[in-house]
């Protein structure tokens, strides 16, 4: 048993210390936001916050993990009270399948927190080792501009 | 997605207009052909397949097409809303599903709006003449007094709503198509750039994808796919794995393995330990790569040949100077941020199948014949995935965990696969070669033009006439027969899509060299051969207007005689300031391109603007300017996001990808042996759309794919005077060829 605390809740969960956080999150929390997407920390759709930091859920071990406080897509916001990112990200239709918006957010989330009016470059900057497909990249910048806009 | 596990439970609303749908009344044999009917209507002639109203206040539309992050669910909706006279908030959709949507097919060629979405738009209109009809006779007043206003009929001050005339409204009959769609002054929401209705839950952490389905009992499961293509299983030590914790059952059968284990991390570990233990049979069966790749696909591999399009002309001015060139595309990947992924369930001989192929029909008829059932006996479920771009995993997945989920004892099996199994085994686009040659008159007019082009297959989908389409069918230890492959026909093509020109040329021979033999399996990528013919099309346009000193954009305009296409042109020069006889400055430079795609589909005109550091070779695309005319326009954003998301994606091809192999494995294996665009090279776009509300719709998804890469070939040239025709220009080539 591993006790990980997880949008300020703590779970006990039964998996073997060395389980990447990913699957611990999506199959025994059922949170959907964290995305499996290469397993090898490449491309950024499986990040997390873990004590404020953007972190790749799918190389992270749910043992190191449980050492910090956790914070998915899930603890930013919901439907009814969204995240300024949330908000941004819809209203600026910043992606087309969206699988890679878990981590687009999370690492803006992130980069807001520290910096909370990034010029366009640094928010390019942390977001370059995100990867997406679509080509949703200059919508994304556009919301992150909008979230932090909202949030001053 | 806590999936309701009877779907069927959707069909027995008892309050429904529509209980059931049927499928086309079937005709007898010998009797002529039905009328062709606008749209998908043609193959899905009744109104109840497409639409029903329920006692709640809710109209729903059943399309076959799927949602892959294109918008075409948003799209739709906007189409009935308008036709129906609701608010779009009551209109829900259903995506294809084998038991509840009409057959479209593949989510395919861009033609979603243009075949689902003409659809919906006539079954609409006629349905709302249906309800219409059956509430002025229930308030005992002429039709043509009524006024209807968000499904509420009213006249002389008595009203009824389409939800009180579930009982009276009959669409369980053949479409006519003759009630006339709105004209586009009265409509309400077709045109405006309605927010997408999947993106809040996709933002919010909602069950969005295929990967969020979650069914009681159910495991997980991964598949262990050969090193290499044709690489045959000696053994593996299936013992070791089963005694691993977990672990459920190992599947082989024939080359194939896979694995399900209680937890997916388990099944994972279980995958790497038989991927330790297994031991192949192995040959080279690949083809050469680099530019021996291209010799190789002209010269050594058989093809098919035949003549595309001829058009000669008796009066036409003899050629003066000629020019050939030759340009080159190589293998490039679908490269789906999420690895693809089914979730499969077996439960008395019958298979539920949740799945994001982009066709549900033609996926249950191949694995019908993979498990010789009835295709009765198999339900496959659109959920969505990560943006596809084509034929990638997504069908060969839902083999994959049938195939497990056959030894789980009617547990369902989710199965995803790994970063690897994706890039090494999903279709990949053609590697392909353009030859062109072109002679200009005394006047510098275009006097002939030929288009050779070499090319795999470029569709080898599940639904084929003679075989399966699915690769773990093709190790089983009864194999499936792999089908014949085949290109789709002119007008839209195949590896020719693109080659014949738009332009009005005098003299001009187009012809294709269809190699069959796949090396590689490869299939249908975003445009086909689309992008490489344009890329080579209108690279060469650009090398004429050289050759005769003339402006590029003032020469296409001088070739072309539709209007339409002339438009575009004009708006993307105007747009992006133009300057004819401007010239790069040796770093920086500008090119322009033009296609109509499919020529059949949507006009795009591209502007591009590139940066080329001289020293290392590394080509920056600054700022791309497109104009588009997709005919009458549903959503004006959802066409700007398909287009600006096919420019940078087009720019990632261009400038980065090829996939990489030896004689006998694929060695890209994760993303750092296929770079793509990152953030900061992303160039800055702009969209100009020319709406025409009065014309039919043209497909837009694909329609900036093939532009972007000659605009980029174009202004690399402008900028430092070196044509590029191999595609992609990565600084070592870059450098290499300004050196």
């Amino acid at each position: 048993m591993t006790t990980i605390t997880v949008n300020g809740r703590r779970h006990e969960v039964a998996a073997s210390p060395d389980t990447p956080l990913l699957y611990v999150l999506r199959n025994d929390l059922e949170l959907n936001g964290p995305k499996f997407g290469c397993g090898l920390a490449q491309c950024g759709a499986c990040t997390v916050l873990i004590d404020g930091k953007p972190a790749r859920s799918c190389s992270v071990t749910v043992s190191a993990a449980a050492k910090g406080a956790i914070t998915t897509l899930e603890g930013l916001g919901t439907m009814e009270k969204l995240h300024p990112l949330q908000r941004a990200f819809i209203d600026e239709q910043a992606c087309q399948c969206g699988y890679c918006s878990n981590g687009m957010i999370m690492a803006a989330k992130a980069l807001l927190d520290g910096n909370p009016r990034p010029s366009e470059p640094e928010i390019k900057q942390a977001l370059n080792a995100h990867l997406c497909r679509c080509a949703s990249h200059n919508r994304i910048v556009r919301a992150v501009q909008r979230a932090a806009k909202e949030m001053a | 997605m806590k999936t309701d596990l009877s779907r069927r439970d959707f069909l027995k609303t008892g309050s429904a207009l529509v209980i059931s749908f049927s499928l086309a009344p079937e005709l007898a044999f010998g009797q002529a052909k039905p009328a062709p009917l606008p749209g998908s209507l043609s193959n899905n002639r009744m109104l109840n397949a497409w639409l029903r109203v329920d006692a709640d206040g809710t109209v729903t539309i059943f399309t076959g097409k799927i949602e892959l992050g294109q918008g075409i669910g948003t799209a739709l909706t906007q189409i009935a809303a308008d036709e129906l006279d609701v608010d779009l908030k009551r209109v829900k959709i259903v995506y294809g599903d084998t038991a509840l949507t009409p057959n479209e097919g593949q989510t395919a060629g861009s033609q979603s709006v243009e075949n689902s979405g003409t659809a919906v738009r006539f079954a609409c209109a006629e349905a709302r003449d249906i309800l219409v009809n059956a509430a002025a006779a229930k308030l005992g007043v002429g039709a043509a007094a009524l006024s209807v206003s968000d499904g509420t009929c009213t006249a002389g001050g008595k009203s009824v709503a389409y939800w009180d005339l579930v009982a009276d409204a009959d669409f369980k009959r053949e479409a006519s198509a003759k009630v006339k769609p709105k004209p586009s002054s009265e409509h309400k929401w077709v045109g405006k750039s309605i927010l997408r209705r999947d993106i809040p839950k996709k933002m919010t952490g909602g069950a969005a994808y295929v990967q969020d389905v979650r069914l009681p009992g159910m495991v997980f499961g991964r598949v262990v796919r050969p090193p290499s293509p044709g690489a045959q299983l000696v053994s593996v030590d299936e013992a070791a794995v089963k005694r691993m914790p977990g672990v459920i059952a190992v599947v082989r059968d024939g080359s194939f393995i896979g694995v399900a284990a209680q937890r997916e991390e388990q099944a994972i570990r279980a995958r790497e330990l038989l991927k330790k233990s297994a031991k192949w049979k192995e040959s080279a069966s690949l083809p050469p790569s680099g530019e021996a790749l291209y010799e190789h696909l002209m010269t050594k591999a058989k093809s098919v040949d035949s003549v595309v399009n001829e058009k000669t002309s008796a009066t036409a001015a003899p050629a003066a100077k000629t020019l050939n060139a030759t340009y080159t595309r190589p293998f490039q990947v679908h490269g789906s941020i999420g690895p693809s992924c089914a979730v499969a369930q077996w439960r008395d001989g019958k298979l539920t199948v949740w799945t994001h192929s982009q066709g549900v029909f033609p996926l249950r008829g191949d694995l019908a014949q993979v498990f010789a059932t009835d295709p009765a006996n198999i339900h496959c479920i659109h959920a969505e995935s990560a943006g596809c771009y084509g034929h990638n995993g997504a069908d060969d997945v839902a083999l994959d965990a049938a195939l497990v989920a056959r030894a789980t004892g009617g547990r369902p099996v989710k199965l995803q696969w790994m970063r690897d199994d994706e890039f090494q085994w999903e279709p990949y686009g053609s590697a392909m070669v353009m030859k062109l040659s072109g002679g200009l008159d005394a006047q510098g007019n275009v006097a002939s033009w030929t288009h050779e082009v070499w090319t795999h297959p470029h569709n080898n989908r599940p639904g084929a006439r003679d075989g399966v389409n699915l690769l773990a069918s093709w190790y089983l230890e009864k194999p499936s027969k792999a089908p014949t492959p085949a290109d789709p026909p002119m007008p839209t093509g195949g590896g020719e899509r693109n080659s014949v020109p738009l332009y009005d040329f005098p003299n001009q021979k187009v012809l294709k060299h269809f190699v069959p033999e796949m090396p590689m399996r490869t299939s249908a990528l975003r445009t086909l051969g689309g992008y490489a013919n344009v890329f080579a099309l209108e690279s060469f346009i650009d090398e004429l207007a050289l050759a005769a000193k003339a402006d590029p954009v003032e020469f296409r305009l001088r070739h072309l005689k539709d209007p339409r296409a002339k438009a575009v042109i004009e708006a993307a020069a105007q747009r992006a300031l133009w300057q004819p006889g401007a010239k790069g400055d040796g770093t920086r430079g500008r090119g322009f391109s033009f296609a109509k795609y499919k020529n059949l589909a949507c006009y795009v005109a591209l502007v591009a603007d590139v940066e080329v550091d001289r020293a290392s070779g590394k080509v920056r695309v600054t700022r791309a300017v497109a104009a588009v005319d997709a005919g009458q326009i549903v959503n004006p954003d959802g066409v700007v996001n398909q287009i600006e998301g096919g420019i940078i994606q087009s720019a990632s091809w261009t400038l980065l990808e090829a996939v990489r192999y030896d004689r006998t494995r694929v060695t890209t294996r994760s993303w750092a042996d296929y770079p793509i665009l990152h953030f900061e090279d992303v160039p800055q776009v702009e969209v100009v759309l020319l709406n025409r509300p009065e014309e039919r719709f043209l497909g837009v998804g694909e329609g900036s794919q093939g532009p972007a890469a000659a605009a980029i070939a174009n202004a690399i040239f402008d900028a430092t005077g070196v044509r590029l025709r191999s595609v992609p220009f990565t600084p070592e080539r870059v450098k290499a060829a300004l050196a």
